[in-house]
């Protein structure tokens, strides 16, 4: 029987990268990439970590790939930002062992800040690219990644978008042979491996001369597919937009593109030539279409736009009609004024007390990525700004040195301090800031599903390791207020804040409580409200607990499924309504 | 079958709907058949609502399904089952679950809770099948088989054997729970 599995893009790309023979792992969380790597770590013989972030997850298989090993590092499409400064030099000295770096783009924005189109950066970077339609391709070009690699000495890019990472398909694993013998090993070459000026400058015309070896590779390669039709109207495309095009244009030919960089350019040219009408569908920015049109070739303009946001079929059948000049495709508006379900930070959430506390001081919240980001919602509203990882302490000390009048709190998390919030917390210290960090530190990497960190004593691997504190770091960077809270403490943690923001020196608070999903630890009280005793004042909903809810009367109650006893509601009830029960 | 079905499973966060998009897609590839799943994971799991779209078939390409192009939306919450009452064909068929989760919008006060739920349901439907998987689930003594309840319904509407239903199911839930999952399937299957 063939051995056939059903398999997530990302469940994929695992399995590629292990027959691949794949040796060496290092990524830091993030979606839509972060399961490669939960799944890469089951797999024996390779070696996966999380690396505190993506700039050294990249440095790290670099060096694995020195070593003549293969190696890899993942990332979402915002991580690789982190990490170009290593992958844009790395580009010109070239792999040893084979190299993979898989970006995990997020068209609409599913969970992140931005949409940007990575595909730019494996041109900006000179690097070949592969970009893989399901979970089959992922499977497919993972293995031949490495190869590749090796083969013309380069960094590979796999880009894959969430779409294909999180959806499922079949995929046909053949022999499911690991190759991993691929006979290379550090020699020693100063000038292929130090880009110092004398020897960069001969790397820059052997990259330039290694892209030109690569398109001819492209023209040839099993991953740049055509389809031909029937009925004149001829499309490239790329990634899951193929997905969408080869159902709405059953009859059209299909140049589809596996291989986006370097592009086929003859391929593209004949295939232009062999169509009546060229159209380019692909997701996120006009990668392709730039370059084709560059080449002088005649494209449509089609008036549905396939910019902006996720594609999908809706959008792909709309382009049909209008290219076929049919009827566009009937559709039921969605039914409107029912109840949203935001996301909301959950019952028992540790952050919650700090945001709490910070609404009531009305302070001004630099704010950075994580769940905490939700703190920036309704009743808490206590987030101000989020650009990147760790630039809320940036962003706080440059607030106070341009004269901002107000009180200024950082807040990020333990994984995000340990990311890119420490050199940011350095900075203020040289520099005499007086700005105030607050670190919420949950022990864990929640928001993309409970990974370990430096703070968890434990490795991707489940080994034991130490468990690094932030106010050791904070000490160390030399910090002289470094205060610890209890964030399930209201008045604590308020008066704490307080006193920092009021001190005219650097500090940094750890709110220290664990992540109420992650540690899943058991609830030993719940909390009641006593209806009697309820005003109906409502204070009890500021603090925004998904288990407080109001009853037909106007009192609240507490939904003792949701509640975890975190006993925050207790606190800020005047009336001393609520009250601890039994579980 | 020798055209693809496609199926929306919508739900709330928790409810395991999106175990019910894997056992679908065991069902598929144990009955020979092409198949492709699209579910979307982060932010939007944590109380939200949740989607998982399955298409099976001779051959599949799209894991997303065209608004209006769903044969059969199963639905494990009431009002989630109006939220993505569009994306269901006119003839196509509407399962729901006859459950009511309301959201902290409602608890709060911030947002109001559909009056009649159950004759709204009626109206958009043309075609609709009340379930009420959980009571079931609860009588067998484990409210969380509400789902494998309803993938039974489900698997009525559809020309596969039901005993590689039954194998699907013992593939992938946890041994302790197969005989009780395998009952549930029956239940509904059976009804």
């Amino acid at each position: 029987m063939a051995n056939k599995k059903i398999l997530s893009g990302n469940e994929a790309i695992a399995a590629g990268a292990y027959v691949g023979g794949v040796s060496v792992a290092s990524a830091y969380p993030g979606t839509p990439s972060t399961e490669i790597l939960e799944n890469l770590v089951k797999y024996p013989d390779v070696y996966c970590e999380w690396a505190v972030n993506e700039k050294v997850g990249m440095e790290v298989a670099i060096g694995a790939s020195f070593a003549g090993k293969r190696s890899m590092t993942t990332m979402k499409h915002v991580g690789l930002n982190v990490a170009m400064d290593p992958l844009m030099t790395f580009a010109y000295v070239g792999a040893n062992g084979g190299f993979v770096v898989v970006s995990a783009d997020d068209p609409g924005m599913h969970s992140s800040q931005n949409e940007q189109d990575n595909r730019y950066i494996a041109k900006f970077a000179k690097i070949p690219m592969l970009e893989p339609s399901d979970s089959q391709d992922a499977y497919d070009m993972m293995i031949e990644a490495f190869k590749l690699s090796e083969k013309f000495s380069i960094p590979v890019m796999l880009r894959t978008t969430t779409r294909v990472s999180h959806s499922s398909g079949i995929v046909e694993l053949g022999d499911f042979k690991r190759d991993a013998e691929n006979g290379k090993k550090y020699e020693k070459n100063i000038p292929y491996t130090v880009p110092v000026p004398l020897y960069s400058r001969p790397m820059h015309v052997r990259i330039e001369q290694k892209l030109i070896d690569l398109e001819a590779y492209s023209e040839t390669s099993k991953f740049n597919r055509l389809e031909k039709g029937t009925d004149g109207v001829g499309i490239i495309t790329s990634g899951i937009a193929y997905a969408y095009v080869r159902e709405a244009f059953p009859n059209a030919s299909i140049l589809h593109l596996g291989m986006t960089n370097p592009l086929p350019k003859k391929m593209i040219a004949d295939f232009a030539a062999s169509v009546d009408r060229l159209y380019i569908a692909e997701e996120d920015e006009p990668f392709i279409e730039e370059q084709v049109r560059a080449m002088g070739i005649k494209v449509c303009d089609p008036e549905t736009s396939l910019r902006i946001g996720e594609l999908n079929p809706d959008r792909i059948n709309l382009m049909a009609a209008e290219v076929y000049g049919t009827e566009k495709p009937a559709k039921a508006e969605p039914i409107t004024g029912l109840p949203g379900r935001p996301p909301v930070l959950c019952p028992g959430c540790s952050h919650r007390g700090v945001f709490y506390a910070l609404s009531r001081l009305k302070c001004m919240v630099t704010g950075d990525i994580g769940c905490y980001s939700l703190g920036a919602f309704p009743p808490l509203s206590a987030m101000d700004t989020i650009i990147c990882m760790g630039a809320s302490v940036g962003n706080a000390h440059g607030l106070a040195k341009a004269g901002y009048e107000g009180k200024v709190a950082a807040v990020l998390g333990d994984s995000t301090f340990f990311h890119s919030g420490i050199t940011g917390l350095l900075n203020i210290v040289y520099n005499k800031g007086c700005s105030t960090v607050i670190v919420l530190d949950n022990r864990i990497t929640a928001m993309t599903g409970h990974q370990d960190n430096p703070g968890t004593g434990k490795t991707l691997m489940g080994e034991e390791t130490i468990a690094t504190r932030v106010e050791a770091i904070a000490a160390g960077l030399g910090v002289h207020r470094v205060r610890t809270v209890d964030p399930y403490n209201l008045d604590e943690t308020y008066n704490i804040i307080k006193e920092e923001l009021e001190s005219d020196e650097p500090s940094v608070v750890v709110s220290c409580r664990p992540c109420v999903l992650g540690a899943r630890l058991k609830v030993v009280r719940k909390f009641a409200v006593e209806s009697d005793k309820c005003k109906k004042c409502k204070m009890c909903l500021k603090i925004g607990c998904p288990a407080i809810e109001v009853a037909d009367d106007g009192t609240t109650r507490i939904n003792p499924v949701l509640c975890v006893g975190c006993g925050m509601c207790e606190q800020v009830c005047k009336f001393g309504a609520i009250k601890e029960t039994g579980i | 079958m020798n055209k693809v079905i496609n199926i929306s499973i919508v739900g709330v966060g928790g409810q395991g709907t999106l175990l019910s998009g894997e056992l679908l897609c065991r069902v598929a590839l144990l009955a020979g058949m092409d198949v492709k799943k699209s579910e979307v994971h982060g932010m939007a799991q944590r109380g939200g609502s949740v989607i998982s779209q399955v298409k099976l078939g001779p051959k599949v390409y799209s894991p997303l399904i065209p608004e209006g192009g769903t044969d059969i939306l199963v639905s494990f919450e009431k009002v989630e089952a109006l939220r993505w009452a569009h994306l269901l064909k006119k003839d196509g068929v509407a399962m729901v679950n006859a459950q009511e989760i309301r959201p902290i919008t409602v608890s709060t006060g911030a947002a109001q809770w559909p009056d009649e739920l159950d004759k709204r349901l009626g109206d958009t439907f043309e075609n609709l099948e009340l379930i009420p998987a959980l009571d079931m689930a609860q009588e067998m003594g484990n409210a969380k088989c509400a789902n494998v309840i309803m993938i039974g319904a489900l698997a009525k509407h559809m020309d596969i054997d039901p005993e590689i239903w039954r194998q699907a199911i013992r593939e992938l839930v946890k041994p302790k729970f197969v005989d009780l999952n395998l009952k549930a399937f029956d239940a509904s299957y059976n009804l």
